[in-house]
């Protein structure tokens, strides 16, 4: 299929979604599941205040921040690990009990041992995403090319070469999934993380509208976020998958 | 160009998964002169490729010692593998290129190198888009470069039809006159053993023990004549 007819499909399923939502707040007829057009004005009424580009500028940057340092932190431990069987004899339990731990949980425990900061707040997100980015990156440098080392050892490579060279590229795909589930898992938690502890951002917003039983807003920033981070998947992890898979056949 | 003295005490792979436990040497020696292009012969599961790895450092889980010339000096190795072991996300170039410093002079040999080998004009190829020769081309190029002391070869001509793999011995022969060096090359192809041998070690059993050892003074007429005949059939091969 072309790019165009994908494209089209794709607009003609997101339409007819678009026309039920309709039919459905015609049916029922409330504030309560308010129609596309009021939820387009409650969007354009929080951007005109400019409440709603901070709250998201905001939120962006906290998932950022916290995206980082789990997609670092997580590809580090889970490459250590994937590297070496007894650190991973040894540690391994404790990524699998990370990885259980609910994030309600983590973030509570941050609050309450750091206090309602910024810093808590990125911590508690990162702690949720790292144990999820360690265990597809152990995976991939588990299965890492013996032959391919090989060559990198009888040809002198280096560390630092044999790193760039030969390691990370075969981690990509391990580096795309997790950092695709990543976004995703992310952004959801840093919203959790602000509506109970930070005075800012689209969660606290969220926790804001809620209070009012005000649908139309908490959908406007619903839709709004949601295209942002579709941006941001569409237009930085695509294009960089596929420049880092060309030389697939 | 590098003598090599080997020395296998013992070389065992321990029982694993239902297979016993198989001493592969005991008591090997080998000793393999300045500039001789020797081509280790035998079926496979022998050890061979067992044998390149320890010489290479790849496998240091034995009993023995792999000495080189007397000077000390550790000699430049290049290996080129069974399968090509190119890096598929890399391009031709940046293959050949690795394996030298970084830099704008690495780049512009590799390109010479890749001249050499035929290659040139696909520097900017993916390996995976390459036929499986001209992968071996590029492994070959690879393993030039370095101007190795030492050329380890493990079936380096496998899989390819019999006109591809002697246009590949053709290079392998023009690469050496202009690049010398002592080679070990593995094999278990009579006739590549012939062609290209000014040695030949004919290994056998378990633990492998040197069943033959054949110096080669044939010139490459005779190689292809009466005389080459004969030691192919002496080896037992057609």
């Amino acid at each position: 299929m072309s790019a165009a007819a994908r494209l089209g499909l794709t607009a003609t399923s997101l339409l007819a979604l678009l026309l039920l939502w309709q039919l459905a707040a015609w049916w029922i007829a409330s504030p309560l599941l308010p129609d596309p057009a009021a939820v387009v004005e409650a969007g354009m009424r929080a951007t005109r205040t400019g409440v709603l580009p901070s709250s998201i500028a905001i939120t962006l940057g906290r998932v950022a921040a916290s995206f980082l340092i789990a997609m670092v932190v997580g590809s580090a431990i889970g490459i250590l690990l994937g590297r070496s069987p007894a650190l991973n004899e040894l540690f391994g339990p404790w990524v699998i009990v990370l990885l259980n731990l609910p994030a309600l949980v983590v973030i509570i425990l941050c609050y309450v041992w750091f206090g309602l900061t910024e810093a808590a707040a990125i911590t508690a997100v990162s702690i949720n995403k790292i144990p999820n980015v360690a265990v597809t990156l152990r995976e991939g440098a588990a299965a890492l090319s013996r032959d391919l080392d090989e060559m990198a050892r009888v040809y002198r490579l280096g560390p630092l070469a044999t790193l760039r060279h030969v390691v990370l590229p075969q981690l990509v795909p391990f580096f795309a999934a997790s950092a695709r589930s990543g976004l995703a898992l992310t952004w959801k938690i840093v919203l959790v993380v602000e509506l109970l502890g930070r005075s800012n951002g689209v969660g606290f917003e969220l926790q804001t509208a809620f209070q009012l039983f005000d649908v139309a807003t908490i959908l406007a920033y619903a839709l709004a976020f949601t295209a942002v981070v579709q941006f941001i998947e569409v237009g930085l992890m695509q294009p960089w998958e596929r420049h880092a898979g060309r030389w697939r056949r | 160009m590098s003598a090599l003295r080997l020395d296998i005490a013992e070389k065992r792979y321990p029982a694993q998964a239902g297979a016993p436990a198989r001493e592969i040497f005991h008591e090997f020696r080998l000793d393999v002169d300045d500039g001789a292009f020797v081509v280790l012969l035998g079926a496979s599961g022998l050890g061979k490729t067992t044998l390149l790895n320890i010489v290479a450092g790849l496998d240091r889980d034995f009993r023995g010692a792999v000495r080189f010339d007397e000077d000390g000096k550790a000699p430049r190795i290049a290996y080129a593998f069974q399968n090509p072991r190119l890096l598929p996300w890399r391009t031709v170039l940046e293959n050949v290129a690795l394996v030298l410093p970084a830099g704008e002079e690495g780049r512009r040999r590799a390109l010479d190198m890749l001249g050499e080998v035929g290659l040139a004009e696909l520097a900017d190829a993916y390996p995976e888009r390459l036929s499986l020769g001209q992968q071996r081309r590029v492994a070959l190029a690879r393993a030039f470069i370095i101007e190795p002391d030492l050329l380890l070869m493990d079936e380096p001509f496998v899989s390819l039809d019999e006109a591809g793999a002697a246009r590949l011995r053709a290079l392998l022969r023009r690469l050496l006159e202009r690049c010398p060096a002592t080679v070990l090359f593995v094999t278990h192809d009579s006739a590549e053993a012939v062609e290209l041998a000014s040695r030949i070690v004919v290994l056998e059993g378990a633990p492998a023990r040197l069943a033959r050892d054949l110096p080669v003074a044939l010139t490459a007429e005779e190689r292809e004549g009466e005389a080459g005949h004969e030691l192919r059939r002496a080896l037992g091969g057609k």
